[in-house]
């Protein structure tokens, strides 16, 4: 009896205590949702919920080129650096985790840096640097930053990845004829694939958010990425903020990460986890 | 086919810790050769770098009278089964046997037949397009060892491939090892810590301790003349039992009572001008329940009494424990070390608890205090400080590593 | 190319330390391969990084020595080290890394607590432990710029929710109210972050250890304080670093909700108002290097306290 009490109040201990989590998970995120469907006259009601729903804020964001040229720049730019982040960390990664060469250590100790390395403190060299080779405003002028802050992130969670392969594997293979590039591609990669899943989302995630560098290396609609773009929104006039399609915008910036997240949450999960507490 | 000769193989880390010694050994072509030795002698070092995997630091590497120092893995022709089988997970037991010779750009006729054929010997056919993770234990292992086989290669390594089995199948395995290895009739060298796989399957057995190669030779022979304390211990089961003693006046005087000495082993003695403290051998099987020796057969050993700790019925054979007062020993450094290195410190290689295996009929019982006999001809004795067994020179089967 | 050929020398202690030469010799072909691959492998990764990093540093460090204002380009002059004493003798630089440490302390405190607590009750919940999950990556995934202004508009008075319920406050206008609001998103978006860490470390403390210490007699208290926590030790650790450096360089928050007025300017938002209001390249450049000058301090002084806990420190050995 007494047991059965206390678990089915331990039950209901546990329950609440989710709950709250879940709660407070979501109401600011159902507030960017709920403002979004807001009229502009029922923006000026604080209640949670919109007293009359509207569509408008989203047809107004796209339909214009200042929100859907950013979005086109964000999906390209994180893409595009996603895919080059995790080749080539992937490469480095398998160094680290396999093979002996001197220099390992100063690798590892430069991405732990790189990883460490306060964004601010190159805004300004950087923006020098990119207007007078021709990057500043373009795609490469985020990409290439995007790329080697993506790196560090990249080699540790791979080598978490790689390290969990046997090292027999790629004795047997080396055994079984191979040369080591050839131990890496048909035995050892696709063995990481899940990992280099993983770190892709991750990789993809951190640029999809990026905003330091996406508002201080573009200037105009040819490489402003989405969470840019929100700040240049203008409303009907100089007075009135445009917070309707502001919300929109969030909110369209958002779900595609949230249903991304929630379809890959294990590997997210397992990505984040393994790159920090194990490595 | 073909046949390894090692000389002078040094494994030198580049912290300069030595992990195989200068070991020299000619493995004929078609032998089944094994290294054996406890964890951390460097065995496994060893066969990596016949197989490639790691550096020879210093010394000559020849397979089939080519220098192979300085060959990657893939150029030496060598197959190896890895302890823990290394299937490649996301191949089908087809692909991973054929990998090898996917990899040498075979055409895919021959490898499909190659691989049909392997996986028929090694009773693999109905199990050819499942992947490794579907498969038992024993047919992992039986993968392996296909993976090995279809590459005809002139060299089979074996790096404990049997130590991932449970107990029964492991005896199985054991047989089928050897059945493949005579069939092929390929070179094989073959790494095991345990000393009855050893035993059971090599044509030789090259016993290895800190880097060092101690005793290579026929399972026999290490067993009757083992070159020192060390593989004195090593090899048997249950192991040698080991006792102080002193020469005085002709006679080894031990714990058990004063065993004569055989002139053979006087002259021994003296040749190596040993000092008086000695270590004493008595191998398990060397008892006998002194009821049921003959009074002829008394005569060639001693008698002494003890009690009786524990019985252990064999069915074929009897064990009995019984303690004796070693006193301080001398030699108790050497010994224990021996007892840690060989993992067997509670198995009676040390301590003042002795094994004897005794006649089934004997009818000792726990706790009584029993007569025993000792055969005095097959007393082993070797020189504490550097294990030498100076009995050698009696027992003329004995060949020293050179 | 030369880079390639930079990491190769650089570390290569161990070769040098036995006779060059002759180790040379003795490397196998598999070893000189490995070598190579291993270089190969990592150039691509080093290059940019480098590029991207350590480049842009050293000009940052030239330009703060030089009178460079973008306005006036005619105008370069090397100065020293003027611009680091006109950085430092600023109140808004004294100010901006107030805000700093002051955003900084309380919310890696506050988000470490709670994420432990999450982390609780993610690893002990009985059902719904998927849902919890999914929860809580929410708003690790979203954007925190779609996030900021979330709370921007919550509390604007009669627009927000949040407003309104503490009776049409308008915090976001003044600067100690306005930095709470900030903590209060910084520790919404990360808390799921460090729960997420602590999760993973929790589930490395053995259950038999708790079913131990229970039978040893161990309150519910006990057993977290004495059991779990030191066994947890180096996941709560790397939590710390890497929050407290996140943190440290807040902008997104901060540029969105106050855009840094009313003092509520944190370092990256003096830096970035520098470059882009004041143009100035060589009060930025000093500011970029006394911001990495800090990082590094802290970075310095976690990684002492980490010991060989750091993280990193083990990938060399296994």
């Amino acid at each position: 009896m007494a047991t059965a009490a206390t678990t089915s109040r331990q039950k209901v201990g546990w329950g609440t205590a989710n709950l709250v989590v879940v709660a407070l998970a979501m109401i600011p995120v159902l507030w960017m949702v709920s403002l979004s469907f807001k009229t502009p006259a029922a923006i000026l009601d604080p209640s949670y919920f919109p007293s009359q729903w509207t569509w408008g804020n989203y047809s107004s964001i796209l339909s214009t080129s200042q929100f859907i040229r950013p979005l086109v720049n964000s999906i390209g730019i994180g893409l595009i650096s996603t895919f080059i982040a995790v080749l080539l960390a992937c490469m480095a990664a398998y160094a680290v985790a396999r093979l002996r060469f001197p220099g390992k250590s100063l690798l590892i100790g430069m991405a732990l840096l790189i990883a460490m390395f306060p964004a601010i403190s190159l805004v300004t060299p950087m923006f020098n640097i990119e207007r007078s080779l021709g990057l500043f405003n373009t795609w490469p002028g985020l990409i290439i930053p995007y790329v080697a802050f993506g790196l560090p992130l990249g080699i540790y969670t791979l080598s978490a990845f790689f390290r969990e392969i046997p090292w027999e594997l790629e004795k047997a293979a080396k055994v079984d004829g191979a040369t080591p590039f050839q131990a890496f591609v048909k035995v050892i990669a696709p063995l990481a694939a899940p990992g280099m899943v993983t770190t892709a989302i991750l990789v993809f995630l951190a640029c999809w958010n990026e905003f330091l560098f996406a508002i201080s290396f573009t200037s105009t609609l040819a490489s402003r990425t989405a969470p840019a773009s929100m700040a240049y929104f203008s409303g009907g006039s100089v007075f009135t903020v445009p917070t309707g399609p502001i919300a929109a915008a969030a909110v369209v910036i958002t779900i595609p990460i949230i249903v991304f997240v929630l379809f890959f949450q294990r590997r997210i999960i397992a990505g984040l986890t393994s790159g920090a507490v194990k490595g | 086919m073909a046949d390894i000769v090692l000389d002078q193989i040094t494994k030198r880390y580049p912290d300069g810790a030595l992990a195989v010694d200068k070991i020299s050994m000619d493995i004929a072509d078609g032998e089944f050769v094994i290294l054996v030795g406890p964890s951390g002698c460097g065995k496994s070092t060893t066969l990596n770098m016949i197989a490639g995997l790691e550096d020879i630091s210093e010394g000559e590497l020849r397979i089939g009278g080519k220098v192979v120092n300085n060959k990657s893995p893939k150029d030496r022709d060598v197959a190896m089964v890895f302890q823990s089988y290394a299937l490649y997970p996301h191949m089908t037991v087809r692909q991973n046997m054929g990998f090898a010779l996917k990899l040498a750009k075979t055409p895919q006729a021959v490898i499909d037949e190659k691989v049909t054929e392997a996986a028929r010997i090694l009773d693999l056919t109905q199990h050819l397009d499942r992947k490794p993770a579907n498969l038992s234990g024993g047919q992992r292992q039986r993968v392996a060892m296909g993976r090995a086989i279809v590459r005809d290669p002139a060299v089979f390594l074996m790096d404990e491939p049997l130590s991932n089995l449970d107990a029964k199948l492991r005896v199985q395995m054991r047989t089928e090892v050897s059945r493949i290895q005579r069939r092929l009739g390929t070179t094989m060298v073959y790494v095991t810590h345990d000393q009855t796989e050893a035993m059971t399957l090599g044509d030789r057995v090259a016993v290895m301790r800190s880097g060092r190669l101690l005793q290579v030779g026929t399972p026999q022979e290490l067993y009757e003349s083992p070159l020192n304390l060390f593989v004195a211990g090593f090899i048997g089961s249950p192991s040698m039992n080991f006792l102080p003693a002193t020469a005085e006046d002709g006679k080894l005087r031990t714990p058990l009572g004063d065993i004569p000495l055989s002139d053979a082993l006087r002259q021994a003695l003296e040749r190596s001008d040993a000092s008086r403290d000695l270590i004493v051998g008595i191998r398990p099987e060397n008892f006998e329940d002194a009821s049921l020796v003959s009074a002829d057969a008394r005569r060639e050993g001693i008698t002494f009494r003890a009690t009786i700790d524990v019985r252990e019925s064999m069915g074929s054979d009897v064990y009995v424990y019984f303690a004796t007062e070693l006193g301080n020993s001398l030699a108790a450094a050497e010994l224990q070390e021996l007892a840690q290195d060989s993992g067997r410190a509670d198995t009676g290689a040390t301590g003042d608890t002795l094994v004897a295996r005794l006649d089934a009929a004997s009818r000792l019982q726990e706790g009584e205090d029993a007569e025993l006999w000792l055969d005095a001809r097959l007393v082993h004795v070797f020189e504490p400080g550097s294990g030498k067994n100076l009995a050698l020179g009696a027992s003329p089967a004995a060949s020293p590593v050179s | 190319m030369s880079v390639n050929e930079a990491v190769g020398t650089v570390p290569a202690s161990e070769v040098i330390e036995e006779a060059p030469d002759r180790r040379r010799k003795q490397l196998s072909e598999g070893a000189r391969a490995e070598r190579r691959l291993g270089w190969a492998l990592c150039a691509p990764a080093v290059i940019v990084m480098i590029a991207v990093t350590a480049y842009p540093v050293g000009y940052a460090i030239w330009l703060s020595l030089e009178r460079y204002n973008l306005e006036l380009p005619q105008d370069i002059k090397f100065v020293g080290f003027s611009n680091y004493a006109a950085v430092l003798s600023s109140p808004y630089w004294w100010q901006a890394l107030k805000v700093t440490a002051i955003i900084t302390v309380i919310s890696v405190a506050v988000s470490l607590v709670l994420g432990m607590l999450l982390a609780m009750v993610m690893h002990r919940t009985l059902f719904g432990r998927g849902t919890v999950r999914t929860a809580a990556l929410i708003p690790y995934g979203i954007v925190t710029v779609a996030a900021a202004y979330g709370w921007q508009y919550a509390w604007t008075p009669s627009q927000g929710y949040l407003s309104a319920a503490f009776n049409n406050s308008a915090p976001l206008t003044s600067e100690y109210k306005a930095i709470g609001v900030i903590i209060l998103a910084e520790i919404w978006k990360t808390t799921p972050f460090i729960g997420l860490l602590l999760l993973a470390g929790l589930s490395l403390v053995p259950e038999d250890l708790q079913k131990a210490a229970k039978v040893d007699g161990a309150s519910a208290w006990q057993r977290f304080i004495k059991i779990t926590l030191p066994l947890m030790k180096p996941a709560i650790l790397v939590a710390l670093l890497f929050r407290t450096l996140d943190s440290f360089r807040i902008f997104d928050n901060i540029f969105i909700l106050t855009g840094g007025n009313n003092g509520t300017g944190s370092l990256s938002i003096l830096g970035y108002d520098n470059l882009f209001n004041a143009l100035n390249l060589g009060i930025g450049s000093a500011i970029s290097i006394l911001i990495f000058i800090c990082v590094v301090v802290i970075a310095f002084m976690f990684i002492k306290g980490f010991g060989t806990a750091a993280p990193g420190t083990d990938i060399g050995k296994r």
